[in-house]
């Protein structure tokens, strides 16, 4: 009998709340967290609008000398990880046999900026000798380990936007394997900088809705015109199924199911006809031993673009066949925004929630049907509806793609 | 600027670049076992009192410096603050 692994904690910030229980609020009340961007003067940028985490209070979760010493992205990840962690039920575990596995698209590019700046106007000599530590990707791994004492498996995967959904697949595969039996898995983002708004900007990737942001981020709808970058975190405690019920955990769901995949095809373009997101999606439901009908939900990748949300759905329907009429779909990234490599696994509790309570978030912002996105979204209003098994898309820049599975837990 | 100004000033800074109290920063501190720092948290330390006074303090002059008090006397010597 192969090991199982189910989800036991959750935890989240998110530009619409901070913490599982407000984040699943608003996305059922199908509430935006998008705004005009107040952390940097964008008034000369062709992009004004983010996802931002405004006063964001590091206090229940960080001494100040931590939150010197480490990047806004880290900030978010320990406070993610700690909730998740309390959610569980702070349970008492063999520290060695508990492994991390904590993602970022960027990581502490924030930080760099800032040193970078201290070497142009002051010199070498004056550039933190925290520069590095900070900036570096792996960073949450490692701060999350050390706040708990977790000595398993400690990695950061870094597929741009698929991020957070590998970590959670990989520390599934760990506990599956024997190799951990309790972990940690999340995804970390705190790039609102005004040169990642550029960046993305000029790859013409975001959408210009700046004068009504709320409904900027409009994922399946015919006059979608780029995502809406946003920040933030997600963890989850996965947990091997023994080991839960043995404690008398509560349980979410059941990482079921776990599908990798690349494009192989553009650096950022989908591959138009979802070649690589089909072969995801059929990975996960084949490890997930589930045929294509028992899908009830996706929580699709939808970012809002042109390309991928026409290209999701080209693959849902192949993957699906004709299934694909019938389930049931939606993009909380109309809501949350893009959180990059936090997405993942922001998206991924969403799931386990969507399971674990039985209501779908909608897709907020959606008008006009688009020849080439023909499914069900589930528009502007959540849904009550039995879900037993519910999939999870992320797609990277990279051409890196992730399908989970979470399925209703039954012993 | 007298020695005990400069002293005030050098601890108040350390204080705020290690997040200690005020006034657990007298010269009898160390570095490592009062203060918890360790040997990056020293650099950065040694960043912000250049940056203030405007000094030098290469890294051979650090060495051998575990005490507030050393430090102190490194950055007036620096500025030909007598004792």
């Amino acid at each position: 009998m192969p090991r199982r692994i189910v989800v036991t904690g959750l935890g989240a910030v998110t530009p619409v709340g901070v913490g599982a229980g407000e984040l699943w609020e608003a996305l059922k009340a199908g509430r935006s967290g998008i705004s005009p961007i107040a952390s940097f003067d964008a008034s000369s940028f062709p992009v004004r609008i983010a996802g931002e985490i405004h006063d964001f209070d590091t206090d229940p979760w960080m001494t100040p000398k931590e939150v010197k010493r480490t990047d806004r992205a880290t900030h978010f990840a320990l406070a993610a990880a700690k909730q998740a962690w309390e959610d569980a039920g702070d349970p008492s575990v063999d520290h060695a046999r508990t492994g991390v596995l904590f993602s970022t698209g960027i990581g502490g590019l924030g930080s760099l900026l800032q040193q970078h700046k201290v070497y142009l106007e002051k010199g070498a000599d004056r550039v933190s000798p925290f520069m590095v530590p900070m900036l570096m990707p792996n960073a949450a791994a490692g701060h999350v380990a050390m706040a708990f004492g977790f000595t398993g498996p400690n990695m950061c995967i870094t597929t741009a936007c698929a991020a957070g959904a590998h970590a959670i697949g990989e520390a599934s595969v760990l506990i599956r394997d024997g190799r951990a039996d309790v972990c940690i898995a999340g995804g970390t983002e705190a790039s609102i900088l005004e040169l990642t708004v550029a960046g993305f900007a000029q790859m013409q990737a975001l959408s210009r809705r700046n004068d009504d942001p709320e409904r900027a981020s409009r994922p399946f709808d015919r006059d979608r015109d780029g995502f809406v970058l946003a920040e933030g975190a997600g963890a989850i405690v996965l947990e091997e199924a023994e080991h839960a019920v043995a404690r008398g955990a509560r349980i979410y769901a059941e990482v079921a199911g776990y599908g990798a995949s690349a494009d192989a095809y553009h650096i950022t373009a989908p591959e138009p006809e979802g070649l690589g997101a089909i072969q995801a999606m059929q990975a996960c439901l084949e490890d997930a031993g589930e045929p294509a009908d028992a899908v009830d939900y996706i929580n699709a990748h939808g970012t809002s673009t042109q390309l991928n949300d026409a290209s999701e759905t080209r693959a849902i329907k192949k993957a699906l066949g004709d299934h694909a009429r019938r389930v049931a779909i939606s993009s909380t990234k109309s809501m949350t925004g893009h959180m990059l490599g936090a997405a993942g696994a922001v998206e991924g509790a969403v799931s386990a929630l969507v399971v674990h309570d039985g209501v779908i978030p909608p897709t907020i912002n959606y008008q006009h049907q688009d020849e080439d996105c023909d499914l069900d979204y589930v528009p502007n209003e959540a849904r009550r509806a039995d879900v037993r098994l519910a999939l999870s898309n992320s797609f990277g820049f990279g051409g890196q793609n992730a399908t989970l599975a979470f399925r209703r837990w039954e012993a | 600027m007298d020695m005990a100004e400069l002293q005030d000033k050098v601890c108040a800074i350390l204080a705020d670049n290690l997040s200690v109290p005020e006034d657990k920063v007298t010269p009898q501190s160390r570095f490592q076992e009062d203060l918890d720092a360790d040997s990056l948290d020293l650099v950065e330390a040694v960043l912000a009192l250049e940056e203030e006074f405007g000094v030098t303090i290469p890294e051979e002059e650090m060495e051998g410096v575990t005490t507030v008090g050393q430090a102190i006397k490194l950055v007036a010597t620096k500025l030909g603050v007598a004792a």
